[in-house]
């Protein structure tokens, strides 16, 4: 019996110390964990940019636009249609390009390509870019998210 | 001369150094055919001493802001005594560093080193190796330029295909939604403390085990000669690390490591962009995979892959235990040069422009 009393003692001494000490481990980890988490920061949503002027964009040509933090790409169609897209690859995140000679959206870094809807068409992109709504006011051109 | 033996009476009487010497003397290490291989492991770990020292210099004038990285680097490279060398050298060691521990690692393999008793061994290596490609992966981006920009915008989308927990670890990698200067800050401090430390605590405990095992000696050559470790071994490796540092010197005063453009966050990826020699086997595959393979993502079915590959590759001591028995085992040779003429053929069809 006192055998019995010697050991659940023991028991409880070790099991009072382990869940301390897993308590403190957990405790000391968490603020690790939370620090190492970015915070979020309150960014007012962009959704209306003006992303360029007409006379600067001629006939088969495409530019980057900043929409917010993220790339935004304006193409204007050989036949002269303007229109916007998101600028990152729906592959591995890069940043795409208009090429003349294909007449085109193309990403450089694993070969993909989008026709002038944005929709993927050749290449490892699995999805279409986000395409934006288009507003021209005289010479200037809006991008509306949303579209 | 007599100052230099009075120096070491005064610690031998305090630390007890004769067993040190005792121990220096009897080590031996064996000599057979495949004896050159034993040398590939030392070389890294001089490519690894010269990054730290270059690494070090490096960091007198490097800055690690968004604003002043890339500046940094080129007032390194362009008004600083020597800056050029002392990064061309750091750029330089640091792929001969990976290509030294690439042939280490095969060369292991081949010769089943892996196998029970050495397991730990086998697995603190590979992970050694993963660190090594960790160290080229967050010191790409250091100079901020625009290949790195986007190798790392690309590298760490990757990370956010991990299942469950991707972006969350995405976002504590890059600091952020997006690739920003807090992210270089947080490779900076990956790169110049978390990665050497660790590196340094795995390296030591890697050469324990060898310490303590010996080295592994391929079925077939035993049994072997032997040579002292000290000074013949050890001289001859050093003959290996003057030969690595003369090619190191070379390739760096010849070949000086471009610094590139500045990188752009709003510009789009530039043209023939690709990434360290050591990626460009999955850079291709990813590049060849389609946009849906049986409705699963190209490259979420590449990246599954070689997560497999890789494990499958790390657990080589548990599924060969043919190995560890003495005994030959053609499986195993066969998985080792399938994976060997897959990297191989990938990285030399991409330098020749195959996959254009």
């Amino acid at each position: 019996m006192a055998e019995q009393r010697k050991v659940s003692r023991k028991t409880f001494v070790n099991w009072l110390l382990g869940t301390s000490l897993g308590a403190t481990v957990v405790a000391a980890l968490y603020p690790v964990f939370r620090y190492v988490l970015p915070p979020e920061v309150a960014e007012a949503p962009t959704n209306r940019v003006l992303a360029g002027k007409l006379s600067e964009l001629p006939p088969n040509s495409g530019k980057i636009f900043r929409f917010g933090a993220k790339p935004g790409i304006l193409v204007r169609t050989p036949a002269g249609e303007v229109r916007a897209f998101s600028g990152i690859c729906t592959h591995l995140n890069c940043t795409v390009q208009y090429r003349a000679d294909f007449q085109h959206i193309w990403c450089a870094c694993h070969n993909g390509h989008y026709d002038l809807q944005g929709k993927n068409i050749q290449g490892p992109p699995p999805r279409p870019l986000e395409a934006f709504k288009v507003d021209i006011v005289g010479d200037d051109i809006y991008v509306t998210r949303g579209a | 001369m007599k100052l230099l033996e009075k120096l070491w009476r005064a610690l031998d009487e305090r630390y007890d150094l004769q067993p040190l010497v005792a121990f220096a003397r009897e080590k031996s290490v064996p000599c057979h055919r495949h004896d050159w291989m034993y040398y590939f492991g030392g070389l890294t770990l001089f490519f690894f001493l010269v990054q730290v020292a270059t690494g070090v210099l490096l960091l007198l004038y490097y800055r690690p802001t968004a604003e002043a990285a890339f500046e940094s680097v080129q007032f390194i490279m362009t008004r600083v005594p020597f800056g050029w060398l002392i990064r061309s050298i750091h750029s330089w060691s640091a792929n001969l560093m990976i290509a030294s521990a690439f042939v280490h690692m095969f060369t292991v393999f081949f010769s089943g080193a892996y196998a029970k008793p050495r397991e730990l061994t086998w697995w603190t290596g590979v992970v050694l190796l993963l660190l090594a490609l960790g160290f080229g992966f967050s010191g790409y981006l250091l100079p901020w330029n625009e290949l790195a920009f986007f190798a790392t915008r690309v590298g760490t989308d990757m990370v956010s295909k991990v299942p469950f927990v991707g972006h969350w670890l995405l976002k504590v990698l890059r600091g952020g939604e997006d690739v920003t200067g807090a992210t270089l800050t947080r490779f900076f401090g990956i790169h110049v403390a978390v990665l050497p430390m660790v590196t340094t605590f795995l390296i030591l405990l890697h050469l324990a085990f060898i310490q303590r095992q010996g080295i592994h000696v391929p079925e077939g050559e035993k049994p072997v000669r032997t040579r002292p470790f000290f000074p013949n071994f050890v001289l001859r490796e050093a003959m290996v690390w003057l030969v690595g540092l003369a090619l190191l010197a070379a390739l760096a005063a010849f070949f000086p490591w471009e610094l590139g453009k500045k990188a752009d966050p709003f510009a789009p990826a530039p043209a023939g962009i690709k990434p360290e020699w050591y990626f460009l086997f999955m850079f291709e595959t990813l590049k060849l995979l389609p946009a849906k393979v049986a409705g699963i993502d190209g490259e979420i079915l590449g990246l599954a892959a070689f997560t497999l590959g890789g494990l499958f590759w790390f657990l080589a001591p548990l599924w060969d235990k043919r190995r560890a028995r003495g005994e030959r085992n053609p499986w195993a040779l066969a998985v080792g040069w399938v994976v060997l003429l897959y990297i191989a053929s990938f990285t030399v069809l991409s330098f020749l422009g195959v996959f254009k």
